[in-house]
């Protein structure tokens, strides 16, 4: 699956990835890429590894072998605070929305790392919802807000590669459809994405390409032109 | 002179005085553990024993070094710090991920070393410590005499403590801290350094101890244990306020003292107990303390 032209221009790479919680072993053997200003989904199953992958590269794994790169350098073995400073960026399934801070220090809170993140004024164009709730305390706000804030406090940084882990889980279809042109906007200003999912409806009307993931590793993997025609195939894989 | 309460108005006011003291120091002591206790989970049962090292080192600056009291109020916070700095780096850290109990024994233990090491070498009647020249004398306010020492301790205490509140709760470190209590793990995915901020969270918190030892110097004596007498009582404005909020330690701390001075006039038997009396009572009524929140 994996060819030599898309190695070169790689901005992800992982290969062989074994992740440990303990004793247990989740991850077993991925293998993936993701390639500059791509939106990549991971589906599957739950507990099929695709939340772990995500903690594998941020380094929140007890033990992870095997190789992830980013941009050329490997993450394992690197300390966990270093590498989002590499421009990575991280929204947690269970969104991570700080109780004891107001919206506005929510979304200054991540360190701006780089160079040529958006501005508050941007973000606050891109999620309107937010505007004017800078003095709320973060938990009060709604799940769909709560989610949008968990992806704005990201985009000030400067990451390049977002990882979204389910954003659309538990959300009303009309809050799904904004988040929706907000990643599609993210993905024309240049950010690269990987999208956990499983509502694949929605992964594809935003998403290049599919790995489909199984007990702890990547079995399949579905160009979004093709998905129609491998429809049958996924269903099975999803159990749908 | 008046009477207010049909109590002469000099005692009470000095014995509100003399609360106001023990509330200050109250207020720093169960502040530092406060901070310790939001951000490590551990119950800091040597905090009095860094109390105490706070007004030796302060002590051993003057009679050894001739270092005199305005140095010692920046040194001795430092060197606790930079104790509990290394306390951190190499036990505490290893405790985290276990129950709070731990935690507790290590550091209780760790007060009975250094008790009574401090106990074999100085013994345990206490050293006098002079009150700075600058700070001598007092002031009469009309309805009662106030030293300028006690009123620079309480000044200085409301300083820090509210300073300190300042910081955590509206500054953008503080929200770091607030976050990282709440979510560690999260606030490490964002490239923060938490590891780090924890240890120097930890020095802090002592070096708060190791200030109020030095302001407690030329009012108590410098014993050995200075520090295990109070910290009782400070674990109980602690409970009382709430594990782990900042202005609910600093506010019971002052009020308790207060109180505590109130019952010494009013009905001087049941002084040593009115704090544990409230917090028996706060317990049964809000477990989580007056400004705690439950979880």
């Amino acid at each position: 699956m994996p060819d030599g032209s898309i190695t070169k221009t790689a901005m992800l790479e992982i290969s062989d990835l074994h992740g440990f919680y303990g004793e247990s072993h989740v991850l077993h053997g991925v293998s993936l890429e993701v390639r500059q200003g791509e939106v990549v989904t991971l589906l599957g199953r739950n507990g099929a590894g695709k939340t772990s992958t995500m903690r594998a590269i941020m380094g929140i794994m007890g033990k992870r072998t095997g190789s992830i790169r980013f941009q050329g350098q490997e993450l394992i073995g690197m300390a966990q605070h270093r590498i989002p400073r590499l421009g990575i960026g991280y929204v947690p399934e269970e969104r991570g929305i700080f109780s004891s801070l107001s919206v506005d220090e929510n979304l200054t809170l991540p360190p701006v790392i780089k160079e040529g993140g958006m501005t508050v004024e941007q973000i606050y164009d891109l999620f309107p919802n937010l505007k004017g709730r800078g003095s709320t305390q973060g938990t009060r706000l709604s799940g769909g807000e709560q989610q949008m804030l968990a992806i704005a406090r990201i985009l000030r940084t400067g990451a390049t590669l977002i990882l979204l882990d389910e954003p659309t889980e538990g959300l009303a279809p009309v809050i799904i459809e904004q988040i929706g042109v907000a990643v599609r906007a993210l993905k024309q200003r240049g950010f690269t994405i990987v999208l956990v999912e499983q509502n694949f409806r929605f992964a594809a009307t935003i998403a290049d390409r599919h790995y489909v993931m199984e007990e702890g590793h990547v079995v399949d993997m579905i160009p979004n032109d093709q998905l129609d025609a491998n429809m049958d195939k996924l269903h099975t894989y999803l159990g749908v | 002179m008046g009477i207010v309460f049909g109590i002469p108005s000099q005692a009470l006011f000095g014995q509100l005085l003399l609360g106001l003291i023990n509330g200050s120091f109250y207020a720093l002591l169960s502040l530092g553990l406060a901070v310790i206790f939001g951000m490590l989970n551990v119950i800091n049962m040597a905090h009095g024993a860094l109390y105490m090292l706070g007004a030796f080192v302060a002590w051993l600056l003057l009679s050894v070094c001739g270092v005199g009291y305005g140095w010692a109020l920046l040194l001795a916070p430092l060197v606790v710090g930079g104790i509990g700095l290394v306390l951190e780096r190499t036990m505490l850290r290893r405790l985290y991920r276990l129950d709070h109990l731990y935690g507790l024994l290590l550091t209780f233990g760790l007060a009975l070393m250094l008790e009574g090491a401090f106990r074999h070498q100085y013994g345990v009647s206490g050293q006098p410590y002079p009150i700075p020249d600058l700070l001598k004398g007092g002031q009469n306010l009309g309805f009662m005499f106030l030293p300028n020492y006690r009123g620079w301790v309480i000044a200085a205490s409301l300083v820090v403590c509210f300073g300190t509140w300042f910081a955590i709760e509206r500054t953008r470190l503080g929200a770091y801290l607030r976050a990282a209590t709440e979510n560690p793990v999260l606030v490490q995915a964002f490239g923060i350094n938490v590891p780090v901020m924890v240890s120097l969270t930890y020095a802090f918190g002592v070096a708060l101890a190791g200030f109020a030892g030095v302001l407690a110097a030329p009012i108590y004596q410098v014993s050995p244990l200075m520090g295990s007498n109070l910290i009782i009582i400070v674990f109980a404005v602690v409970v009382i306020g709430g594990m782990g909020s900042i202005l609910g330690a600093i506010l019971t701390g002052l009020g308790l003292g207060l109180l505590e001075g109130l019952t010494k006039v009013v009905y001087p038997e049941a002084s040593n107990i009115v704090v544990f009396v409230i917090m028996a009572v706060v317990l049964l009524v809000k477990p989580a303390g007056l400004f705690g929140r439950e979880k």
